[in-house]
């Protein structure tokens, strides 16, 4: 593989609800594994080989043949010390590094602060979701956060504008009326602000459908949407460096079986699309694609489902990712339990790191918030 | 017809003491006096309460609901629909104070009981409120209060009382949080029925007396064999004690202060202010109800108009309000719901214990298209009945040059205070359509059309941001 010279691209999927570390990659051999796991197991005859240790759950077929092909890293037993068992303080921690107070600026925030210093291009980072998530804010660096591809801005949809140039007068005038003011105070020049960058990023981004043009039919879900407009984003080339977004709940507490299925048939899937999207555009060797969980669940199930646990697994997918297992899986015996849960053995700061430091090519102290173990799998 | 000094008044006691008010109502309690209103907001209990039979035929699963959406919806249709705007208000200042979340209570109908909980204690006496808090049991089983045991101690309700609630930080000690913890062991729930399969169960608070450390205490200069209670007797009588609250319900009512957290080094914007209600409190013995008499009595309430950022709740109950499409039971509500949701507000469902960031820290890009879009979609549906209602009050007025189009405007769905800026926007829209007329049957299709446009752009506006 040639190196490229593009700028490296970040894709960061988040499986919101906690993961279910056991059920997605299996330790299979281990007794502890089919004796804390009574009725949400998975079958063996059913589970996907990988060693003569590990397996992954079935419909993960597509993303098992990236493994295979070798690109994909599997992350184990990620996660961080005294884990709250809360999926809201969890995730906070996720998104702000900031494990011992409730931190208010966000990790992927600050990469994109130091991409782009000025703030000059809107769409450095770009959200695909509903709201924002703690982990794209921080104070004076834009993101665009995009709920809606095709529908996406400013007075997008007033009631009685239909006519094109009806609705430009209108953002023009939205432009004028968050336009700088002197003497308005902070609030008024920061709502200006923020104004002015949503309007900017609205006017780049509505060029990404325009340009695409694909073979690949995702599927009719929300990970597949996501993706796709991800892909449209990057492939229309504005300068876009990091692309969140999310899909769940991964909270499977109570019927389990079914649940986590459709969201991991969705889920490989729509991966695999996406990956194969880019290669046609041949567009996949400066992107990267990492995914994270808040925490794994208990490692005994409840019955029909499991509770929340600890200790979780995360992967990182792409071209330029040198495939395999990295860390340990945690032990499932019981006296290596921390309440019941599996223990983390690698803190999730040294797998950002890792991404920050090897692939977007910045200084990760800053970022997470101090020096943590990187692992080499890109 | 009420002076309009009267009215804009009026309209910013409301906005801020409630969800905001439309212009038939603000006539009405203008014709009623200013002081009049405050004292019948102040007496919830003398307004009608909600049609709970209603309520509850159209939002049937809150009472067992598995996850928050239709509890959350329950109480944006109460903000709506109250007769108690304050009461509503206050339920919602508490929540945002005594921040308790989904995220570990992981049971909706009970979080949505220490709401209705508020709403009974949360203009009363500030003991009384704190009481009642200490047994909530969702508030319990947020803080471990569970796991505070007689002869192994969990702090976390003994300090955030004091840090969060009552006092803020660095008016205490740590042995202080240890001895108040001391003597809340024994406050605990009672056995919860285990949820599934058949939703989530109302929990009960019970006092385990062989579970309480009976033993003395020192704490904040007292000794005693002190019980939770004497605990919050002696809190609510600290000198911090008033000054946290009436911060708070200054940042809350009448300008945006700086974030919680810097409150022991940034001193309060107006600390005359601050002390007028920490007198109301003394004189009152804790009386919540008769510190917001001084407060919204005030001059200094009276003068901030437009100072503060709404939070996504007001601003969200507030243009529907105003749209006049959610005053019946039906469908939406969850949507409304959601929508404060991506605007940043998860109602009952907080980030933390130290609740949200408020004020301009409610804004971001995601946030502010959110904010735009919901209500310049809302405010631009000339058939939502109080859109319709709007264009008839300015139609009244008969056919208006474009100056006075935008002043119609601004009165009717406020009044509003706009920037120059953007009321140049606005006059500029008008002026596009010439004098605003209402002769022909074409003249009225489009002049109401291009109301809706001119609201459109009005709620899209910087200054709609604002209450």
């Amino acid at each position: 593989m040639t190196a490229t010279k593009k700028d490296p691209v970040l894709v960061i999927l988040q499986l919101t609800g906690a993961n279910d570390y056991l059920n997605t990659v299996i330790p299979y051999t281990d007794p502890h594994y089919r004796d804390n796991r009574p009725k949400v197991h998975i079958p063996e005859d059913q589970m996907l080989r990988i060693d003569d240790k590990l397996a992954f759950r079935p419909n993960m077929e597509p993303l098992k043949a990236i493994y295979d092909d070798g690109k994909m890293a599997v992350i184990h037993g990620i996660g961080f010390e005294n884990s709250p068992r809360s999926h809201f303080r969890a995730m906070d921690i996720w998104h702000t590094c900031e494990p011992e107070i409730v931190g208010t600026e966000g990790w992927v925030a600050k990469m994109t602060r130091d991409l782009d210093p000025t703030g000059e291009n809107v769409v450095k980072t770009v959200n695909f979701g509903q709201g924002l998530p703690r982990a794209l804010a921080l104070r004076g660096t834009p993101v665009t956060s995009v709920s809606n591809l095709e529908n996406y801005g400013v007075l997008s949809s007033v009631p009685g504008v239909t006519a094109e140039e009806e609705r430009d007068q209108l953002l023009e005038r939205f432009a004028r009326m968050y336009a700088p003011a002197v003497g308005t105070g902070p609030t008024m020049d920061y709502l200006g602000q923020t104004g002015r960058d949503a309007l900017k990023g609205a006017d780049i981004i509505k060029s990404a459908p325009e340009k695409y043009s694909s073979t690949i039919e995702y599927a009719d879900n929300p990970i597949a949407k996501s993706l796709r407009d991800v892909a449209r984003v990057y492939l229309a080339d504005l300068g876009t460096q990091v692309f969140y977004t999310a899909h769940g709940p991964f909270d499977t507490h109570f019927n389990q079986p079914p649940m986590h299925t459709k969201l991991w048939t969705e889920v490989s899937g729509a991966i695999s699309d996406f990956f194969a999207d880019l290669k046609e555009h041949d567009a996949g060797d400066n992107l990267i694609m990492m995914l994270f969980t808040e925490f794994g669940r208990r490692v005994k199930d409840n019955g029909t489902g499991t509770d929340h646990g600890a200790g979780g697994v995360a992967f990182v997918i792409g071209d330029k990712v040198k495939g395999g297992m990295y860390g340990t899986y945690p032990s499932l015996k019981p006296e290596d339990l921390s309440q019941g849960d599996l223990a983390p053995n690698y803190d999730f700061r040294g797998f950002y790191s890792s991404v920050i430091d090897q692939w977007m090519g910045l200084d990760p102290v800053p970022i997470v918030g101090g020096k943590f173990e990187e692992m080499a799998f890109v | 017809m009420p002076h309009q000094e009267d009215i804009a008044l009026m309209a910013h006691l409301m906005r801020r003491a409630g969800f905001g008010a439309h212009r038939e109502e603000l006539e009405a309690r203008v014709a009623k006096g200013y002081e009049a209103t405050v004292e019948e907001l102040l007496h919830p209990e003398e307004q009608p309460a909600i049609d709970e039979d209603i309520l509850y035929r159209f939002f049937p699963g809150y009472e067992g609901a598995l996850g928050p959406p239709i509890n959350q919806a329950e109480w944006v249709y109460r903000m709506i629909n109250t007769s108690r705007p304050l009461e509503e208000k206050m339920a919602l200042f508490w929540h945002q104070l005594f921040a308790t979340g989904n995220s570990k209570v992981d049971n909706p109908p009970e979080l949505t009981q220490q709401i209705a909980m508020f709403r009974e204690h949360g203009l009363g006496s500030f003991r009384d409120l704190l009481v009642e808090l200490a047994k909530s049991p969702a508030m319990i089983y947020w803080l471990d209060n569970n796991g505070n045991h007689a002869d192994a101690i969990n702090e976390n309700w003994g300090r955030e009382l004091m840090e969060l609630f009552a006092l803020g930080v660095g008016n205490y000690s740590e042995d202080d949080i240890k001895e108040a913890s001391r003597a809340f062991t024994g406050w605990t729930i009672a056995p919860k029925i285990p949820r599934n399969p058949l939703g989530r169960f109302y929990w009960n608070f019970e006092y385990k007396p062989e579970d309480h450390d009976d033993g003395e205490k020192h704490f904040l200069g007292h000794t005693g064999n002190f019980n939770g209670e004497d605990i919050i007797d002696i809190l609510v009588d600290q000198p911090a004690s008033p000054k946290f609250l009436s911060r708070h319900l200054y940042n809350f009512f009448v300008a945006d202060e700086p974030q919680v957290p810097a409150w022991d080094i940034t001193p309060p914007g107006d600390p005359a202010a601050i002390e007028m209600l920490v007198n109301a409190y003394v004189e009152s013995n804790y009386d919540i109800r008769s510190m917001l008499r001084v407060l919204f009595n005030s001059d200094f309430f009276k003068n901030a108009r437009f100072a503060r950022v709404k939070s996504p709740a007001e601003l969200v109950v507030g243009t529907a309000r105003m749209a006049g499409n959610y005053n019946a039971p039906r469908p939406g509500f969850n949507m409304l719901a959601m929508e404060c949701n991506w605007q940043g507000q998860e109602l009952l469902n907080p980030p933390s214990v130290e609740s949200w960031h408020t004020g301009p820290e409610w804004i971001d890009g995601g946030a502010l298209v959110r904010r735009v879009n919901y209500a310049a979609n809302l405010m631009g549906n000339i058939d939502l009945p109080g859109i319709k209602s709007v264009i008839a009050r300015i139609k009244a007025q008969g056919n208006l040059p474009p100056a006075d189009l935008v002043a119609a405007c601004l009165d009717a769905i406020g009044p509003l205070d706009v920037s120059e800026a953007t009321h140049g926007e606005l006059l500029a829209q008008a002026q596009d359509g010439g004098e605003l007329r209402w002769d022909t049957e074409e003249d009225q299709t489009k002049s109401e059309q291009r109301i809706g446009i001119l609201l459109s752009l009005i709620s899209a506006s910087r200054d709609y941001q604002f209450a």
